[in-house]
């Protein structure tokens, strides 16, 4: 079996955690720069031209100042055997990559007494055995005026399709300008209630604009897409076409009562990072 | 073309712009987010003096990163105001003139921006590299406890920003949308 050591996740992470908060992912560019290109409201397009210019600042200055919440996702292959704490080792990479980085410590210990923990642990950690002797890492970064605007809702199955976009649009409806649009909008359909909820989640992992392998779930990705975008809601929600870059749809078997459907909602910093171990 | 104006405001000045209006400020502006403005409106519920000047003041709502050695401060975008609407009327009708931020604001605080002739300014969220090149220095006023949530006396020079809701109440996110989607029909 093989071996790896906690200190190697601990260094990837930590590096993980500044990457991904100072550069944008390649796909999340381009994607913007092409509905810059599709985008005829004046104002509209004046916004997207700085939040371009931000993202080409580089350096080491964080892109956005709230460098979220640390969402760490490890696939562990089932014949790895890591030598030590693997939750101590992901919380250590966080605590060094945060204080290394001059990124912002976000996390308060208690939702109620809220302290702020001083190094952003602990680390929001979702661990899945695969198979193979690898460790796969995805650091994404969460910034909550986004998180915020999330919402899940526990469908009849008699809603049907029709209750599913309802409630996707109706989502971004609400969320308005507050997620700092143009936003991608993670999908979750089916599933448990907390499944729901982390098929959303991992939606916005997916490069951006990829499509469901159902042709079926592809098409409403697209129709869903076209009719974020006719909201007019448009970036940073002073008006325009550009209110979403992408719409991602995960599903998942549910009950036969259920059809659970979950929104969750990223800004345009869609920061996301993997590395292979 | 934008308007130039400095901060504190004057009651003149606030009342003069308008929702759309693109502006560049300049001046002094004090940071304060969720906790800060939970403090600052329990020293008023108990009459004390409040740590910074309130007449005419512009707080911004922002969050920054740490600064790194020799920069003034890190990443410094605003965070969404709705989470501030519980405490900004009680600073408002104490004189408080201006707010940047990001987002839709409740008719609570709208209601006392219209009564005090205050302004609520959007600045853009997800640009806080960009913004910060405008922050010239920063200066710990209090609650360092709190850590990016402590409030910090900004300079600012030419920081961009539109005017969201003006003190007559217009709305851009209202007005702005409307726009684009009449023009949208009419092709």
């Amino acid at each position: 079996m093989r071996e790896l050591d906690a200190a190697v996740i601990t260094e990837a992470v930590a590096r993980m955690c500044i990457e991904a908060n100072t550069r944008l992912p390649r796909d999340v560019m381009d994607t913007i720069a092409r509905a810059r290109e599709a985008e005829d409201w004046p104002v509209a397009r004046d916004i997207l031209d700085r939040i371009m210019e931000n993202y080409s600042i580089g350096g080491d200055i964080p892109i956005c100042q709230d460098t979220g919440m640390a969402c760490v996702f490890l696939e562990v292959g089932q014949d790895v055997h890591i030598v030590g704490s693997l939750t101590d080792a992901v919380n250590e990479g966080v605590r060094r990559g945060y204080g290394e980085g001059y990124l912002r410590k976000s996390v308060v210990r208690d939702p109620l007494d809220r302290v702020n923990t001083g190094d952003n642990t602990p680390a929001m950690l979702y661990t899945e055995l695969v198979s193979g002797d690898r460790v796969t890492v995805t650091v994404a970064p969460k910034g909550f005026g986004s998180e915020n605007m999330s919402r899940i809702a526990m469908l009849k199955p008699s809603d049907g399709l029709e209750g599913v976009k309802k409630f996707i649009l109706d989502s971004v409806e609400q969320a308005g300008p507050n997620p700092c649009p143009p936003i991608v909008v993670g999908v979750g359909i089916g599933g448990t209630f907390d499944k729901c909820a982390l098929l959303a989640k991992k939606a916005l992992l997916r490069e951006m604009g990829s499509h469901h392998p159902d042709p079926f779930y592809a098409e409403l990705e697209e129709e869903l897409l076209e009719k974020v975008n006719a909201l007019g809601i448009g970036p940073q929600g002073f008006g325009g076409r550009t209110t979403a870059l992408a719409l991602h749809i995960e599903t998942l078997p549910t009950h036969i009562a259920g059809l659970p459907c979950a929104v969750n909602i990223n800004c345009h910093v869609a920061r996301h990072v993997t590395e292979v171990l | 073309m934008a308007i130039h104006i400095t901060a504190p405001l004057t009651p003149e000045v606030a009342r003069t712009l308008k929702a759309g209006d693109s502006v560049l400020l300049s001046g002094t502006v004090y940071t304060a987010r969720d906790a800060a403005h939970k403090r600052l409106c329990r020293l008023v519920a108990e009459g004390k003096e409040l740590p910074f000047p309130i007449k005419g003041a512009v707080i911004y709502y922002v969050g920054p990163s740490p600064a790194r050695p020799g920069q003034p401060i890190g990443s410094a975008g605003p965070t969404t105001s709705y989470r501030m609407d519980a405490y900004a009327p009680t600073l408002l009708r104490l004189g408080e003139l201006g707010m940047i931020g990001k987002g839709k604001r409740g008719s609570e605080v709208i209601v006392a921006m219209k009564e005090t002739g205050a302004v609520y300014f959007g600045a853009i969220g997800g640009a806080g590299a960009l913004l910060s090149r405008c922050v010239k220095s920063s200066r710990l006023i209090c609650y360092e406890d709190l850590g990016a949530e402590a409030i910090r006396e900004l300079e600012v020079e030419n920081l961009p920003l539109t005017v969201v809701i003006d003190a007559e109440g217009t709305d851009l996110y209202e007005t702005g949308r409307r726009a684009y989607l009449e023009q949208r029909a009419k092709k």
